[in-house]
């Protein structure tokens, strides 16, 4: 099994700890990992992604131009990355400011509305977390104690009585995503 | 009466001076009438009286005392120029209980290593700066240095020091003086017995602050360059006394972390 | 024991191992795409975990004269820093080989000449491996492919360091240094006292006792025939590195008929490359070197016995490749693909590089 994920949006919206979260995930179930973040002139305009690959085997290029998914979270990286998705892959995306919503036939898109829902339940900050949740849904590609574990390792032990909080937002995304 | 030889001199009893044990056999590069070798001879004897020879590390600079280590019986690093302090920077921090100094020109600490030695300065290090300051380049043959004086000849500025095109002469000394990481700041010379015996007085204060730690001690010694200055010794200290002294005035600065009112 | 793995960037498992290994110091200067290093070394407060002394200085050009001073002292000592600042510390460098001091040196490259960009790049393979600042020098360098290779090659670089008194730099890059992966951490070793640094290092500058002569750290000598003489020296030291410190790694290369010669992040978009090819039925092979000073020239020569010809594949205009192309004796064609300024190249582009400059060439 080998999983290559791009995670994109704005930059505050969570994109590189979700990545972090879901890398320490494989690597707490025996995983081999990679986490490579842009941090090019792209940052600067306020756009973040981040490359996210769970193999079996040992990973060769954690840099891709073809995504078995990608997780989507404003209009700029909708449009850099849709046709960036394998045919037969998967889109998952946030319609919150989304005017020109994916078009391609040849893969599965899912959306989740995280940002409302977040919004309305006053918990922006596990905003990422839902996704998080809707793409486990899609993809369970690791387990849920394996999530706890590696949002445990991510988070500082400071902020550990904030976990709880993350595993309800992972469910609440799990409960939301629907496939378009 | 039986004729006197050499060996009826050379007994204990006529001692009256003799080489510091800190200072080696080698015969010294340095021109005569230079100040360098007195300046040796005092960090030597300091050394020597402080019985701190193995508790000794010492920094060499690239100028004319690039070949220090010949001459001192001690552990010594030769730096790149200007660089010093950062070397005595981390000697320092990594045997904390050593005595460290650094010996450097003008050119050296006040033109190449200036930023190596204002923030070794304004570290607080607890190093001793041996500055010698004699207004020229004189191991590359009399080029003009940071602390040239206004109209003072020298190779590259052959009509004198034009204020307008090169600069003004840097006192770095008094610049160091007002950083918080220095704790004891003063301007020697060597070039009589009085003075060479006030000098030696501030190198053994410079040394002893080490055992402080409560920064660094700079001790500037001006001096002369009679090869560069192209001056026999003797005229050359007259010409040091006239010249340098009012730009370079002498005396403490800086004592137990105050500025001296004068 | 159970072992311990953590997700980390290159640049923080670096730091994490300089402390790890027992090192006495580092010091540096923020740039990116290396500043983790430094910010992770403050964070840990490695003088409470191991006494080591970190310090940012006012420049690179200070943090590697404190490298110096530190080395000269028998003292494990690292720095670390991109492309520009590693241009600055050139000088230092020289000295600290010229003085014959083992020192560790990180440069995770990013886009030249000058300021350039602060993105991937593998345009400092000259520098690096061919001395860098002035006179006839060379480090061992040595090439991670991978954040636990970043991890590894730091008690690596001290070890081949000490073991021959040169300083070893790891060449990495913007994408090994800012790329998490999974790191198995090694135990704590314990830092060595001043009894053993000064058994290690007899000939370090930690205070002259009566019992022996004073330790003199330089590199000058005004006299030209012992100043040939210590050059010749250091030549014999190199023979010696070539001979016993070639490292490399071999894959797929049994049955291969193309090789594609890549170091670094280049070799992990090879290994996606070379999947593609020999998903289209082309027997494509890596030889990626570990070492690229010492360089695996051996390897390459006999493998162009059997194969039909290298590509390259580096993010420069082209460097590595003629050190191929004088291991390959022209017995094959070598060609070059790379691309430049902070991009990275794709394993699509790779594939056609090969395709149209190798097999179609």
């Amino acid at each position: 099994m080998t999983e290559e994920i791009i995670i994109a949006g704005f930059g505050g919206q969570g994109v590189l700890s979700m990545g972090k979260i879901l890398a320490y995930s494989g690597l707490m179930q025996g995983q081999e990992v990679s986490w490579m973040p842009s941090y090019g002139p792209e940052m600067r305009g306020g756009t973040s992604n981040v490359t996210v690959i769970i193999s079996d085997e040992r990973i060769s290029s954690p840099i891709l131009t073809k995504y078995d998914t990608a997780i989507i979270l404003n209009q700029q990286s909708l449009d850099k990355f849709e046709c960036m998705v394998k045919p037969g892959g998967t889109l998952l995306y946030d319609p919150n400011g989304i005017t020109r919503h994916p078009e391609r036939k040849d893969i599965s898109i899912y959306k989740v509305a995280a940002t409302q829902k977040a919004t309305e339940m006053g918990a922006v900050k596990v905003f990422n977390m839902m996704v998080l949740g809707s793409y486990l849904k899609i993809k369970p590609i690791v387990k849920m104690e394996n999530v706890i574990k590696g949002l445990k390792k991510s988070i500082p032990a400071r902020n550990h009585h904030l976990i709880p909080m993350n595993e309800q937002a992972i469910e609440i995304g799990m409960k939301e995503v629907q496939q378009v | 009466m039986a004729e006197i030889t050499i060996k009826d001199i050379i007994k204990e009893e006529n001692l009256v001076y003799k080489k510091s044990k800190v200072l080696t056999n080698n015969t010294m590069s340095y021109c005569p009438g230079c100040g360098h070798g007195t300046a040796h001879r005092l960090i030597a004897e300091v050394i020597e009286e402080m019985d701190i020879q193995s508790e000794t590390v010492g920094v060499c600079p690239v100028g004319c005392s690039v070949l220090m280590y010949n001459f001192l019986d001690l552990d010594m690093q030769q730096a790149a120029h200007g660089r010093a302090p950062a070397l005595a920077t981390a000697i320092k921090r990594l045997m904390p209980e050593k005595f460290v100094f650094t010996y450097q020109g003008d050119g050296d600490l006040a033109a190449i290593g200036t930023a190596e030695t204002i923030h070794a300065c304004n570290r607080g290090e607890n190093i001793t700066i041996i500055f010698v300051n004699n207004g020229i380049y004189g191991m590359t043959g009399g080029q003009m240095a940071p602390t040239t004086l206004k109209g003072m000849p020298a190779s590259t500025c052959p009509y004198g020091r034009d204020i307008e095109m090169m600069g003004n002469p840097l006192k770095m000394t008094e610049l160091v003086s007002h950083l918080a990481g220095t704790y004891y700041v003063t301007r020697q010379s060597v070039h009589s017995p009085a003075n060479v015996r006030k000098a030696k007085k501030a190198i053994r204060q410079a040394f002893e602050n080490q055992k402080l730690k409560r920064g660094v001690s700079f001790v500037e010694i001006v001096s002369n360059c009679n090869s560069g200055w192209k001056l026999p010794p003797v005229k050359a200290n007259e010409w040091m006394v006239e010249n340098m002294f009012p730009f370079y005035p002498l005396g403490d600065i800086k004592v137990d972390g105050q500025l001296v009112t004068k | 024991m159970e072992k311990e793995l953590r997700l980390m960037k290159g640049n923080e498992a670096v730091a994490e191992a300089a402390i790890r290994s027992g090192a006495d110091a580092y010091f540096g200067y923020p740039i990116t795409p290396q500043s983790e290093v430094i910010e992770y070394l403050m964070a840990q407060e490695p003088h409470k975990r191991t006494g080591m002394v970190v310090l940012q200085a006012e420049s690179e050009v200070a943090a590697i004269n404190m490298i110096y001073g530190a080395a000269a002292c028998g003292k494990m000592a690292m720095t670390s820093s991109s492309s520009p600042g590693i241009s600055l510390k050139q000088e230092g460098i020289s000295y600290i080989a010229g003085a014959e001091l083992p020192c560790l040196i990180m440069n995770c490259v990013r886009g030249g000449p000058g300021l350039g960009t602060i993105q991937p790049a593998q345009s400092d393979y000259f520098q690096s491996t061919k001395g860098g600042g002035h006179g006839d020098y060379r480090l061992v360098v040595l090439a991670p492919a991978s954040v636990q290779e970043m991890y590894d090659f730091v008690e690596i670089g001290f070890d081949l360091a000490f073991k021959y008194r040169n300083p070893v730099m790891i060449l990495a890059d913007g994408i090994i240094g800012q790329m998490m992966e999974k790191v198995e951490i090694g135990p704590q070793k314990v830092r060595r006292t001043m009894e053993e640094v000064i058994k290690q290092c007899p000939w370090g500058t930690t205070g002259k006792p009566t019992t022996r002569e004073r330790n003199i750290i330089t590199s000058l000598d005004l006299v030209a025939s012992r100043q040939e003489a210590f050059n010749l020296k250091l030549v014999k030291k190199y023979d010696e590195i070539k001979e016993k410190e070639v490292k490399y790694e071999l894959i797929n290369c049994d049955d291969a008929e193309y090789i594609i010669v890549a170091y670094g992040s280049s070799a992990r978009l090879s290994m996606k490359a070379m999947d593609l090819l020999r998903a289209k039925g082309i027997k494509t092979g890596i030889v990626r070197p570990i070492t690229l000073f010492p360089f695996p020239s051996k390897v390459l020569f006999d493998l162009a016995d059997r194969v039909k010809g290298f590509l390259t594949v580096e993010m420069s205009t082209g460097q590595m490749v003629e050190d191929v192309r004088l291991a390959v004796q022209f017995k094959k064609p070598v060609e070059h693909y790379g691309r430049v300024g902070g991009v990275i190249p794709s394993p699509e582009e790779i594939v056609n590089a090969l395709e149209q400059k190798i097999i179609g060439g």
